[in-house]
């Protein structure tokens, strides 16, 4: 098979727009929407005379990054124009960085499936995005809404070793732009944006092959549908003889299938040079010092931790890992009550469960998750019983309130007295003679009838387990009587 | 009264004391303007509103507001600077119809302390040119002698004010575009260091060369504009934080224990007439107590190749932007061509053909494969100048330098020759590149009647150094004295 001879080596390029609140040059706002050429100003529309004065903000948000992906952070680095011809780019050239970007060498660790991997960031340098162009069938039009907005660049190494590979990694990378909060990582909206990288070669062999660049991906499932549709391409060319051709192409999802944008002979000639209106971005250690405290603990790490402290599944705790205050919500309940497998569950099930049907994020949660860790602590103490504690959800959910509150206010602490609950299980038999005769007659059912009585009995407050264990004492001892 | 050949003081005192008031400057220089502009063609746009910003000024006056320190100064600014409302064009046909809304920091500061602007002088065509005959509105003439050049690109600015119908300017210097034209004129040019003044809203041309300066008669009125516009300006992260010294009120002809140097490599094959101008220079500095010391630097037979291909490189970037799309030139029939043939056709009819070349040697510098030879060379070769630079200047307070190889040259004389006329940055272009303070200051006129001036160089922010210099030479000599016939 071909895919035995041949091997692919994907790279990826990962354009994430930094959440800050004005543009990288000039103090318009970044955020996506507004009217057509509402966040417009001047210097973002490439004026005469005006000049770009870099946001503060925007080197915070990038170190950060840099630092999250391991990356070395430069402390005199350069912005460099890109010269280039297009409608929507007003200055006629994009301000980024060439041979002095801001973060280098670095790497991501992510998994695929439970398998950890491990992929080297070549480089993360800031630019800014350009504009939009909209084309109908007789005119063109630009917004430049977008143009000046902070982009960073993820330019990973060409290790990539499969298409899933690939696409776990984009996610991983969204995972830890978002738990560092620096990008919000919505594809839709563009604010992450992936090129592919892809060549093939012949297994065992040691140079790459010639490379085809896959422009503008804006899903996980595009990027593997893509990567996967290319490779095969590309063998398929090298079995028949054929050259592949260094080039751009663009993934159409509809036909699912890669098509020829432009060849590297038409490939442009950037000009790269240092931009002469912006100083180097000088940065001391104290600031990536700074910047390295607020790095939370990342989401390969947690997984790691989960499965080894916790002992949870890999599919658990990457679910839990997934979103940083998922897996915040989830550590800090298991925080409250010690108990991972308990907390997990709760969280997956019932929280999860209920926000989805609402359609509700966890942001919007009335009760803090001390207060979920301290139900299951309830439960744990056996002062609530399971289904019991569904109720208390409920009302948490409801009204915020905490759990001991409500169990204390409604009297739904757990019925544990042995007195008590062996005088309601005499009422519930005495009351029924016929299913006593049933279940002496051997019909073993009739227990569920008696225990959902004596929990009637107890208005659910009973446990169980008492109940269970107490009723079958007093039947059993009704046998022996009857015999006598 | 002939308001035109007060200086800078005179004008204020004559406003604060009531002597004359601010509409009748106004409307003094805007008639001097209509008497002469047609001879020399240094004013491409009168500004409508001058005699309206007068008013106020006066209404200020009689409330009893304290006037800023150029207050009544009449004033022509460089068309290359933005000026909201109006009408700003580089001199190039590609922004014919622009008018910014917003205003050059340099200029807003110019304003703020109270001078008024008259309108916009001519230049070469986005400030690329040493002749001003690159300019869309036609060529501008040398008041001292109308046959000739005015030098550039400032030409309008130095026309402008050697013919008396403005005081001051605000030109730019990219490589000695204030201090040639001033040269020619017989006035006194300053350009800055790099970063003493804000590139906001200057149309920029070599950014990283790019320096706006004062233009004027007076080296007093030059030290007392220049600390009005200089400054840090959070619009433009390329100015200096440096505290701006009050120059005009410290400057001092005294050079006892001043070491001026003399750089060698200007001296060799100098034009006698220059000679003799540096000769003169020389001995007024000699009696103000200077000292002379021969200094060498080597390369600086190289600057106009490094100055050449660093300027290129840049306008090719900086002048993308103009392409007909959001403003500017769109040329008839654009819209129907494809986007390719669309930006070629509004780039080729909006500019001309001086600003095509530089783009062209500009673009090519910068390519794939070329880029190590040249682009990076230069500035190699430019990190290198800026050493020998730091080093010379611990030998010598200041250089004394010619500004230009000749006097004002005749129109149409060099036009036709690019390598010829870049010649005439010989002298000028190294204090860009380094990013170094120069003056010109008049020295003589020559036997044809035209002026003559020397140029002194100073260490980064040490203007100071500059205008007391060119203080001496102005005590003495007192060329300012001296007028072009007719004007």
């Amino acid at each position: 098979m071909a895919s035995e001879i041949f091997e692919p080596i994907i790279g990826l390029e990962i354009h994430a727009q930094l959440l800050t609140e004005s543009k990288i040059f000039c103090s318009c706002s970044a955020q996506f929407g507004g009217g057509d050429n509402e966040n417009i100003c001047p210097v973002c529309m490439g004026m005469p005379g005006t000049l770009p004065v870099l946001n503060e903000k925007v080197v915070e948000f990038a170190v950060k990054t840099g630092i999250a992906l391991n990356c070395t952070i430069c402390k005199d680095s350069l912005f460099a124009r890109k010269n280039y011809f297009y409608p929507d780019l007003p200055k006629g050239y994009q301000i980024s960085q060439y041979d002095r970007p801001l973060c280098s060498d670095g790497c991501v660790e992510f998994f695929v499936d439970d398998e950890l991997k491990r992929v080297r960031v070549t480089r993360a340098h800031l630019e800014e995005d350009a504009g939009k162009s909209i084309h109908d069938a007789s005119s063109s039009l630009v917004n430049l809404n977008r143009s000046g907005v902070p982009l960073l660049e993820i330019v990973s190494a060409p290790e990539l070793k499969s298409p899933r590979e690939a696409s776990e990694y984009a996610k991983e990378v969204r995972r830890i732009l978002r738990y560092t909060h620096v990008c919000d990582g919505n594809l839709e909206e563009g604010s992450l944006r992936c090129d592919c990288n892809v060549s093939v070669r012949r297994k065992g062999e040691s140079t790459l092959g010639t490379k085809v660049e896959i422009k503008n991906l804006n899903s996980f499932r595009f990027i593997e549908k893509a990567l996967n549709y290319e490779i095969e391409r590309q063998i398929d060319c090298l079995t028949h003889g054929r050259k592949i051709i260094q080039e751009t192409r663009l993934y159409d999802s509809e036909k699912n299938r890669t098509e020829s944008m432009r060849s590297k002979e038409e490939a442009q000639d950037y000009r790269y040079f240092p931009d002469p209106d912006l100083l180097c971005i000088s940065i001391d250690d104290d600031q990536i010092g700074a910047q390295r405290k607020t790095i939370p603990e990342l989401p390969s790490q947690r997984i790691v931790r989960w499965r080894s402290q916790f002992d949870l599944s890999h599919m658990d705790a990457a679910l839990l890992a997934d979103e940083r205050d998922r897996g915040d919500y989830f550590q800090e309940t298991v925080n409250r009550c010690g108990n991972p497998k308990a907390a997990a569950n709760w969280i997956m099930v019932e929280v999860m469960g209920k926000l989805n049907d609402e359609k509700k994020d966890l942001k919007d949660l009335k009760f803090a998750p001390s207060l979920l860790g301290e139900l299951i602590q309830l439960i744990d103490s056996k002062r609530i019983s399971g289904r019991i504690a569904k109720d208390i959800f409920k009302k948490m959910w409801e009204t915020g309130e905490s759990p001991t509150q409500i169990m204390e206010k409604f009297q739904l602490n757990q019925l544990t007295d042995d007195t008590q609950i062996r005088e309601m299980i005499q009422r519930v038999l005495f009351a029924h003679p016929t299913e006593i005769e049933e279940y002496r007659r051997g019909k073993i059912k009739v227990l569920g009838f008696f225990v959902g009585r004596i929990m009637k009995e107890s208005k659910g407050l009973a446990d169980p387990q008492m109940v269970q264990k107490i009723l079958m004492e007093q039947l059993d001892e009704g046998t022996k009587g009857t015999c006598e | 009264m002939s308001l035109h050949l007060m200086d800078f003081f005179e004008i204020r005192n004559g406003l604060v004391s009531k002597e004359f008031r601010a509409r009748e400057i106004v409307s003094y220089f805007l008639k001097r303007i209509e008497d002469h502009n047609d001879q020399i063609n240094a004013v491409v746009t009168i500004n409508e509103n001058a005699l309206r910003q007068a008013d106020q000024l006066d209404l200020r006056l009689a409330r009893g507001e304290r006037l800023g320190p150029l207050a009544g100064v009449p004033f022509v600014i460089k068309d290359i600077f933005c000026t909201e409302g109006l009408r700003t064009t580089a001199c190039s046909k590609m922004l014919h119809n622009f008018v910014p809304h917003y205003t050059a920091t340099a200029v807003h500061r110019l304003i703020s302390a109270g001078a008024l602007v008259l309108g916009k002088s001519s230049c070469d065509e986005f400030a690329m040119g040493s002749s001003n005959e690159t300019s869309c509105f036609g060529i501008c003439r040398n008041p001292w002698d109308l046959s000739r050049v005015p030098g550039g690109s400032s030409g309008g600015s130095a026309s402008a004010i050697a013919a008396g119908i403005a005081l001051g300017s605000l030109g730019t210097d990219t490589g000695g575009s204030i201090r040639q034209p001033a040269h020619f004129c017989g006035l006194v040019g300053m350009k800055p260091t790099y970063g003493r003044v804000s590139r906001f809203g200057m149309i920029a041309y070599a950014s990283s060369l790019d320096q706006g300066g004062p233009m004027t008669k007076r080296v007093h009125d030059s030290a007392l504009t220049l600390e009005t516009i200089a400054g840090f300006d959070s619009s433009d992260s390329t100015t200096s934080k440096q505290s701006v010294p009050r120059w005009s009120a410290s400057i001092s002809s005294d050079l006892r224990s001043t070491k001026v140097g003399i750089l060698k490599e200007f001296f060799e094959d100098l034009d006698p007439e220059t000679a003799e101008t540096i000769e003169i220079a020389k001995k007024v500095l000699q009696e103000a107590g200077a000292q002379f010391v021969e200094v060498s630097l080597p390369l600086v037979k190289k600057t106009i190749p490094i100055y050449y291909i660093v300027a290129t490189s840049e306008a090719s970037s900086n002048l993308a932007r103009y392409d007909g799309i959001r403003f500017g030139f769109r040329a008839q029939g654009a819209d129907e061509l494809n986007i390719e043939d669309f930006y070629i056709r509004n780039r080729t009819l909006g500019f001309g053909s001086e600003v095509r070349r530089r783009i062209m040697l500009g673009t090519f510098a910068l390519s794939s494969g070329y880029y190590n030879a040249y682009y990076e060379k230069a500035c190699r070769l430019r990190r290198l100048l800026q050493e020998q630079f730091r080093e010379l200047f611990c030998r010598c307070e200041f250089v004394l330098a010619p500004v230009s190889p000749t006097a004002a040259f005749q129109i149409g004389q060099k036009i036709q020759d690019p390598l010829e006329m870049y010649q005439n940055d010989l002298f000028t272009t190294v204090s860009n590149l380094v990013g170094l303070p120069a003056i010109t200051v008049p020295v003589k006129l020559n036997q044809y009647g035209l002026p003559l001036g020397v140029q002194l160089i100073g260490p980064h922010f040490e203007e100071k150094r500059l205008f007391d210099g060119g203080f001496a030479i102005e005590e003495k000599i007192q060329f300012y004295k001296s007028r072009p016939n007719g004007f």
